[in-house]
């Protein structure tokens, strides 16, 4: 196939990026630096198109462009080599395009707060991330997809921590990098059994071998699937490792919008897919995976309903968007798993753009308490907000409701009603504690200072442009999944993606066809619960000034206080882990390291030190005491060799 | 002439002057004076390697006896040299009092 563009340029163009801005960035400006780091991405934006495109419309066969070998080591090898498939070409479709919006916004968001250093900082951490991103979608290996899973963990650290001076960012860029480790260790756990198993790490050589002969693998796999899903869930931030999401909000918000919302957090599931045919053969790691995102979709929605940070209810919103995918991923319907992560990728980065737009007009107060009344002020905003919540919501035909209720339709077809409830539940939530959010934010009288009322202002059209972009995508993008019952052929998403889903031998859970009734009926019942959960939403906080929920918490207190600080979760993992291994690391500095190692070297030297200083008097510094100490050396070597015969 | 003298003579005479030596050089408090001690205890050997030499009919012994001289005449140069130098230094040369170098 003879293309213009190797993929190799569409990571390569962000870490061209990211080396001209690191390395000149803070010499040559800000201008320079938004330049090179909105345009790199834009260029490998483009570049990406010019291969997705012809992709899409041409036979969709996987490309592998191969660049070198990598390492070989006995029966090991792994190449440097990259794959354009319709799963990594999906993905590769809305990371760059909304990489490249968050970057443009990027310059209108971050341009006027920092130095020209900070502002170089901030835009080559960026592009690196964008760069390992790629790299983690296109790998044609594990190894390769590791680099990049690796890559973004770094990135996600360095710009979570960006304000660095900052005590709580540091320490949450720090959670993040170290709850993130735990889940490297079950992915490269996972990668040792599949080279173990299979003797690669290839994806064209594990996953065919896995789908030829079902059977052999089936009980080890079983393992291997659950180690990956341990990588998954640290990366996707699911229950029990959705703790360093919410705290990851100490970044700069485009941070959030780009990587804890639209991309970084969403290579789990990606990864996942990825392995499908490998979990497929698991039965016993797919029900894990759909619980485990069941419970982390129901957990995180409940959460977000009692939060009063503007972020930190997106974040939570997240983490219970990402477990809807693994939930889909769970019962087998990964073209529903990914079509989420593809319009949740438009309205969720619109949301936390917004809600950029909105704390920028609110010169930094992210507490929705002291917002409200802000639609008049912050139109644009306002707007394209409510369009991006009313796809969250799911509200038809916007694009979160074709893919949330593809997921609800697969997890009732798989016979799952107690995860079907979940979800269901979910769905209303999601729209109760985003209404509830656009209420407190938008709607009602301006609670905030004077000071703060005199300052609002829409945001600059470099904010206010890729917010509208995004809204018009949250809006219509859900039209590449329609469902069965509304077009012929079903679903063109999943249509796409079915190469990279092949048809294994094994008799997995025959999916009984839904009826056409079946199939209104749940549509009817998302509608219904979404708009429930709007209207709900609205009334408490909108119309209501928060009377309702105000006499519920004051019913429940302590119920009230324990949502609303998180299920007291953190707190919990400071007693079971953070405080026990605490008191191991002292234990070992104080015992092992002070006491034992340095008291042995300690004693060592002492013992050096007092025969010294007993031995120092011998050193008289007078004449005749050498003289007669040789004398007497030499009556005694006399009398060894005549007395003893030596 | 010394073959005339049974080599035992020679050698209690030799370690009689060497005891000498030492035991001014072990006594003595003046710089001077354990210098000319350790002169006494070299002759001393240079009187055994004579009797040896005569005793044993070879003139290796007396040969010796020559390179002992010529290194004690050096020495004995180096050894002033420091007397004086010492003695500017320090208005003595009492061994008892030179004694800075010490624990």
């Amino acid at each position: 196939m003879s293309t213009l563009f190797s993929l190799w340029w569409i990571p390569a163009l962000p870490l061209a990026g990211f080396l001209l801005c690191i390395l000149f960035g803070k010499k040559l400006g800000k201008s320079f630096v938004s330049a090179v780091g909105a345009g790199s991405v834009g260029l490998a934006t483009v570049v990406a198109y010019s291969r997705l495109i012809p992709f899409f419309s041409g036979d969709l066969a996987p490309a592998v462009e191969r660049l070198s070998s990598w390492i070989t080591a006995g029966s090991f090898s792994a190449d440097l080599a990259l794959r354009l498939d319709p799963l990594s070409a999906v993905m590769t479709s809305f990371v760059t395009f909304v990489g490249f919006l968050i970057h443009v916004y990027s310059i209108g968001y971050m341009r006027h707060d920092e130095t020209e250093a900070g502002y170089a900082r901030y835009f080559s951490y960026l592009n690196l991330f964008m760069f390992s991103m790629l790299i983690l979608i296109l790998g044609q290996n594990f190894l390769v997809m590791f680099v990049g899973w690796e890559g973004v963990g770094l990135c996600s650290y360095l710009l979570i921590g960006y304000y660095y001076d900052r005590e709580y960012a540091a320490a949450a860029g720090k959670k993040a990098f170290v709850v993130n480790r735990i889940g490297d260790f079950g992915f490269l756990l996972g990668m040792f059994g599949i080279f173990t198993l299979f003797g690669s790490l290839d994806f064209d050589r594990v996953f065919p071998a896995a789908a030829a002969d079902p059977g052999r693998y089936a009980p080890a796999l079983t393992v291997v699937c659950l180690c990956l899903f341990v990588g998954a869930v640290g990366k996707s931030a699911q229950v029990p490792l959705y703790v360093w999401l919410p705290d990851a909000m100490a970044g700069p918000t485009p941070v959030s919008a780009l990587i804890h919302a639209a991309t970084m957090v969403t290579a789990g599931v990606y990864m996942v897919t990825r392995c499908n045919v490998l979990f497929r053969l698991a039965p016993e790691a797919m029900a894990v995976v759909a619980v485990i995102g069941g419970v982390t979709a129901i957990f995180a929605a409940v959460i977000a309903v009692a939060q009063n940070d503007i972020k930190k209810v997106l974040a939570y919103s997240t983490v219970s968007q990402l477990g809807y995918m693994f939930l889909a991923c769970g019962v087998g319907a990964y073209a529903a798993g990914m079509f989420h992560v593809f319009t949740h990728a438009f309205f969720k980065a619109c949301l936390f753009l917004g809600s950029g737009a909105v704390i920028h007009a609110m010169g930094g107060e992210q507490d929705m308490r002291k917002m409200g009344g802000l639609a008049s002020k912050l139109p644009i905003t306002f707007w394209t907000f409510l369009a991006a919540t009313l796809a969250l919501a799911g509200v038809p035909p916007l694009a979160g409701f074709f893919s949330k209720d593809a997921i609800l339709a697969s997890v009732f077809e798989g016979g799952s009603y107690i995860l079907f409830a979940i979800g269901l539940l979910t769905a209303g939530l999601t729209a109760f504690y985003m209404m509830r959010l656009v209420s407190l934010t938008f709607a009602g009288r301006f609670r905030g200072t004077h000071e703060q009322e005199h300052h609002l202002h829409e945001a600059p059209a470099s904010m206010t442009l890729p917010l509208v972009i995004l809204a018009a995508l949250s809006v219509v993008a859900g039209f590449l999944g329609l469902p069965k019952v509304l077009a012929e052929n079903g679903s063109r998403f999943a249509a796409m993606l079915e190469p990279v889903l092949p048809k294994l031998a094994t008799a997995e859970g025959a999916a009984h066809e839904l009826s056409h009734s079946v199939e209104w009926l749940l549509i009817g019942a998302s509608v219904l619960v979404a708009v429930a959960g709007l209207l709900v939403g609205w009334s408490w906080y909108g119309r209501g000034q928060g009377a309702v929920p105000g006499r519920i918490a004051a019913a429940w207190p302590g119920l009230y206080a324990l949502v609303a600080e998180k299920f007291r979760i953190d707190e919990l993992y400071d007693v079971l882990f953070v405080r026990p291994f605490d008191a191991l690391c002292r234990g070992l500095w104080k015992v092992v390291d002070v006491l034992i190692i340095d008291g042995v070297l300690n004693a060592s030297a002492f013992f050096v030190e007092l025969a010294g200083d007993l031995l120092r008097f011998l050193q008289t510094g007078n004449v005749r005491n050498y003289a007669l100490s040789l004398f007497l050396g030499l009556v005694g070597l006399l009398l060894l060799v005549i007395g003893f015969g030596y | 002439m010394i073959g005339s003298v049974p080599l035992s003579d020679v050698l209690v005479a030799s370690a009689a002057l060497f005891l000498v030596g030492l035991a001014g050089a072990l006594l003595r408090r003046s710089a001077i004076s354990i210098f000319l001690s350790i002169e006494v205890m070299m002759n001393a050997a240079n009187l055994a390697l004579i009797g040896y030499g005569g005793a044993l009919g070879t003139r290796e012994g007396q040969l010796l006896v020559f390179f002992v001289i010529a290194i004690a005449a050096a020495e004995a140069s180096v050894g002033l040299a420091i007397f004086v130098a010492l003695f500017r230094h320090k208005e003595t040369i009492d061994v008892n009092k030179i004694n800075l170098l010490k624990w």
